[in-house]
C-alpha cells in the first residue's frame, strides 16, 4: 500500500465516520429500491437519484397505463364502430345481402358482452321514389334488421326501429354512389353506452 | 254530370241559372262537397262552342283598386284555361261608353277577339258586375258583389277570386277554381297560398311535417310531423287548435279525410310492414284495419268523393302500385298494370268528380304525373320536363298541382291536365313539396 493509498483510505474512513454521526437522513430511499449510494454521495445527491428513479418507474407505470387504457379504448372504438356500421340495401329492397347479414353478424359479441345495451335502428332510403312510400321502405328496412338481429338470438326488446325515409341522407348528390350510400340502416345507442365492454 | 256533356253549345234561360245556383247555394254543406262544387248542369251564356274558348275583355275599372281588380281577374280567367283573355293595355282599348248612354260598339270588341265584355264598376259596398254577348249586343248577365273591407287584403282577394269563379261559371258553364288557397310544406312548416301564388303564409311552427290534407270543408287540416323515435298525425282546426292523433307508435303517415268529414284514413307501420287503418278526425274511435299487406307496405289512401271507394299505394306485389279497393279494404283491385319499363307507380289522389285517378310513375328513372281514366283505364302522361311528383287535384277536376324540380329547386306547379300546360305556383327559398288543393273556400252570394 502506497502512501498515497493510505491517506485515500484514511480520509475515506474520516468522511464514513464524519457522516455517521450526522442527524438521521430526511428521506430514506426506499428499501430495496435502486443500488446502495456511493459513499460519495450526499444527501442531495441521494436524493435527486431517488427521485430519478421513482420519476422512471412513474413513467414506466404511465407508460403502462396509458398502453392499457389505449388499448381499452380502442377496443372501445372497435366495439363502437361495429356496432354503428350500417348495412346497406338494394334500390326499393328491404333484403339483406351477405354483407349486410356479415355487418350485422359482427355485431352479434357485442350485445351478448353488453346485456343492458339497447339499440335504435333507423332506416333510410335513397331520393328516388316517392317522399311519402319512402318512409315505409324505410321502417321495412329498419324491421327486417330487427327480425335478422333477433333471429340470431338477441332479444328483440333490446331494438327500437324508426324509419327516416329520404329525409335525412348521408350524402346529397343525386348521383349512383350517392343512392348506394343513402339506402341504409343506421345504429344508436339508446341505453347501456356508458359502461360499454368490448367483446372477449 | 260528365265534362263532355257539358261541352255541347246550348242556350238556357237565365231563370234556370238563378234557380240552378239558388238550389247549390241553399243545399247544407255536406259532403261529398267537392263533388258537387264545381258543376251547375248546362248554364252558360253561349259563349263556349265544344274546344273552344271564348274571348274575354276586361274593360279597365275605376277606383284606387280598380288595376289590382283588373289584374286579378284577367289572372284568375287565364289560369282556369276555359277563357281567352283578351289581354290589351287599357290605353288599347276603344271607348266602351258608359252602358247606358252611347251603345258600345260590340261589332269592334268582336274584331279584338272578345265574345264577352266584362265591366266591373266599383261600389260602395264593392263590385257591380256586367258581362256583355258581344255578338248578341246585349247584357247577359249583371250583378253586385260585396267585398270585404280592406283592398288588397287576403279576404278581399278571396272574395274577388270567388267573384272571378262565379263570372266564369257564367260564360263558360264551370265554376272556376281561383277562389281556393294550396298546402305545401317548405323548410318543415305547412304553409298555405292563394291559388294565384299570393299570400304564402306559414301555418305551424318550425318543426318536420309531411303530407298536409285538408278537411272536406277546408275547416280543419291533417299532417304528419316527424320526430326521433317514430311520426305521428296532427289534427289542427284552421285558427284553433291541434291535436295529435292517438296512434299507436311507429311511423304514422299520409293521413286524408274522408269525404264524409268525420273518418280519417291513415297508413301505420311497424315491424311486419306498413297498412292503412281508419279512425274518427279525433283518434277517439279505436282504429279500424283496412288493409292487410302481410308485410308490404300500404300508404297513401285517397277516397272517392262518394266515400265507398279508396285508392291507395301497394307494394305487395314487390313493387309500388296503385290499388284501388273498397272503403272497407276488401275488393282490392290493381289499378296500374306494368305497362312501362320501371316498376313504380304510387300516390294517387282520386278527381272530385270521380272519374280519374291522378299518380306519379316512374319513367326514365324520373317520376311523372299521370292521370288513369276509371271508365276505360287509359291512362295519360302530363308532365316530361324534370322530376314531377305528388298530384293533388283542384276541385275542377281538370287542375293538379304537383311538385317539380325543373325550375331547379323542388316547386308547386300547377297543370292543366287537358292541355298539359304548367304554370309556376310558389318560389319558395327552402323548396316546396306536398302540394293539396283545398276546396272551395267561398261561395258568391
Amino acid at each position: 500500500m502506497t502512501r498515497g493509498s493510505r491517506v485515500l483510505a484514511l480520509s475515506v474512513f474520516a468522511l464514513a465516520a464524519v457522516s455517521a454521526c450526522r442527524k438521521k437522513p430526511e428521506t430514506t430511499p426506499t428499501p430495496g429500491a435502486g443500488p446502495t449510494p456511493s459513499p460519495t454521495c450526499d444527501q442531495r445527491c441521494r436524493d435527486s437519484i431517488a427521485l430519478r428513479e421513482k420519476r422512471v418507474a412513474d413513467s414506466i407505470a404511465a407508460a403502462n397505463a396509458a398502453a392499457e387504457k389505449a388499448a381499452y379504448e380502442r377496443a372501445i372504438a372497435a366495439t363502437k364502430a361495429a356496432l354503428a356500421a350500417p348495412v346497406y340495401f338494394e334500390y326499393d329492397s328491404d333484403e339483406l345481402s351477405s354483407d349486410a347479414r356479415a355487418t350485422l353478424d359482427a355485431k352479434l359479441p357485442i350485445f351478448r358482452a353488453n346485456p343492458s345495451l339497447r339499440i335504435r335502428v333507423a332506416g333510410h332510403t335513397d331520393e328516388r321514389g316517392s317522399d311519402e312510400y319512402n318512409l315505409a321502405l324505410g321502417q321495412r328496412r329498419a324491421a327486417a334488421v330487427k327480425r335478422y338481429l333477433s333471429d340470431q338470438g338477441i332479444d328483440g326488446g333490446r331494438f327500437e326501429i324508426v324509419s327516416f325515409g329520404e329525409e335525412r341522407p348521408a350524402v346529397t348528390d343525386a348521383n349512383e354512389e350517392s343512392w348506394r350510400m343513402n339506402r341504409r340502416a343506421e345504429f344508436e345507442i339508446i341505453a347501456g353506452g356508458d359502461a360499454l365492454v368490448a367483446p372477449k | 254530370m260528365s265534362l263532355l256533356r257539358r261541352r255541347a253549345p246550348s242556350l238556357v234561360p237565365l231563370l234556370a241559372l238563378v234557380a240552378a245556383l239558388g238550389a247549390s247555394l241553399c243545399a247544407p254543406l255536406t259532403a261529398p262537397l267537392r263533388a258537387q262544387d264545381t258543376t251547375v248542369a248546362g248554364v252558360r251564356i253561349g259563349l263556349v262552342y265544344a274546344g273552344a274558348r271564348p274571348g274575354v275583355l276586361v274593360l279597365p275599372v275605376d277606383g284606387t283598386a280598380g288595376d289590382s281588380i283588373r289584374a286579378i281577374l284577367q289572372r284568375d280567367f287565364q289560369h282556369g284555361d276555359r277563357i281567352d283573355v283578351v289581354a290589351l293595355a287599357p290605353s288599347a282599348i276603344p271607348p266602351f261608353g258608359n252602358g247606358t248612354t252611347a251603345k258600345p260598339n260590340y261589332a269592334l270588341f268582336t274584331r279584338l277577339g272578345a265574345a264577352a265584355i266584362l265591366q266591373v264598376t266599383p261600389t260602395s259596398f264593392g263590385i257591380q258586375v256586367a258581362v256583355h254577348n258581344a255578338a248578341k249586343g246585349v247584357v247577359e248577365r249583371a250583378k253586385a258583389f260585396p267585398l270585404p273591407a280592406g283592398a288588397l287584403s287576403a279576404d278581399w282577394r278571396l272574395a274577388l277570386h270567388a267573384v272571378a269563379d262565379e263570372i266564369e261559371q257564367w260564360i263558360t258553364g264551370v265554376r272556376g277554381v281561383a277562389a281556393t288557397r294550396i298546402l305545401y310544406v317548405s323548410g318543415g312548416r305547412v304553409w298555405q297560398v292563394d291559388s294565384d301564388g299570393a299570400n304564402a303564409l306559414a301555418i305551424t311552427s318550425a318543426g318536420t311535417a309531411m303530407s298536409p290534407v285538408w278537411h272536406p270543408k277546408a275547416s280543419h287540416i291533417a299532417y304528419m310531423t316527424m320526430g326521433p323515435t317514430g311520426q305521428q298525425i296532427v289534427v289542427r282546426e284552421i285558427g284553433g287548435a291541434t291535436r295529435v292523433l292517438p296512434t299507436r307508435a311507429g311511423l304514422n303517415m299520409t293521413p286524408t279525410f274522408a269525404p264524409d268529414g268525420y273518418t280519417l284514413a291513415y297508413a301505420h307501420g311497424g315491424e311486419s310492414g306498413t297498412d292503412l287503418y281508419a279512425t274518427n278526425a279525433f283518434g277517439t274511435d279505436p282504429a279500424r284495419r283496412i288493409t292487410v299487406g302481410r308485410g308490404s307496405d300500404n300508404t297513401q289512401p285517397s277516397f272517392s268523393p262518394d266515400g265507398r271507394r279508396l285508392a291507395f299505394t301497394s307494394g305487395r306485389l314487390g313493387h309500388p302500385e296503385v290499388y284501388i279497393s273498397d272503403a272497407d279494404g276488401t275488393n282490392a283491385d290493381l289499378l296500374t298494370r306494368d305497362y312501362v319499363d320501371q316498376p313504380y307507380r304510387a300516390n294517387p289522389d282520386w278527381s272530385p268528380d270521380g272519374r280519374l285517378i291522378a299518380f306519379e310513375a316512374q319513367l326514365g328513372g324520373r317520376m311523372q304525373v299521370m292521370s288513369i281514366s276509371l271508365r276505360d283505364r287509359l291512362v295519360k302522361r302530363h308532365t316530361s320536363e324534370g322530376a314531377n311528383e305528388q298530384p293533388s287535384w283542384a276541385p275542377d277536376s281538370r287542375h293538379v298541382v304537383f311538385t317539380s324540380d325543373r325550375g331547379g329547386s323542388r316547386q308547386l306547379w300547377v297543370l292543366d291536365v287537358e292541355s298539359n300546360t304548367v304554370r309556376q305556383l310558389t318560389r319558395a327559398p327552402a323548396g316546396a313539396r306536398f302540394g293539396a288543393w283545398s276546396p272551395p273556400l267561398l261561395r258568391t252570394r
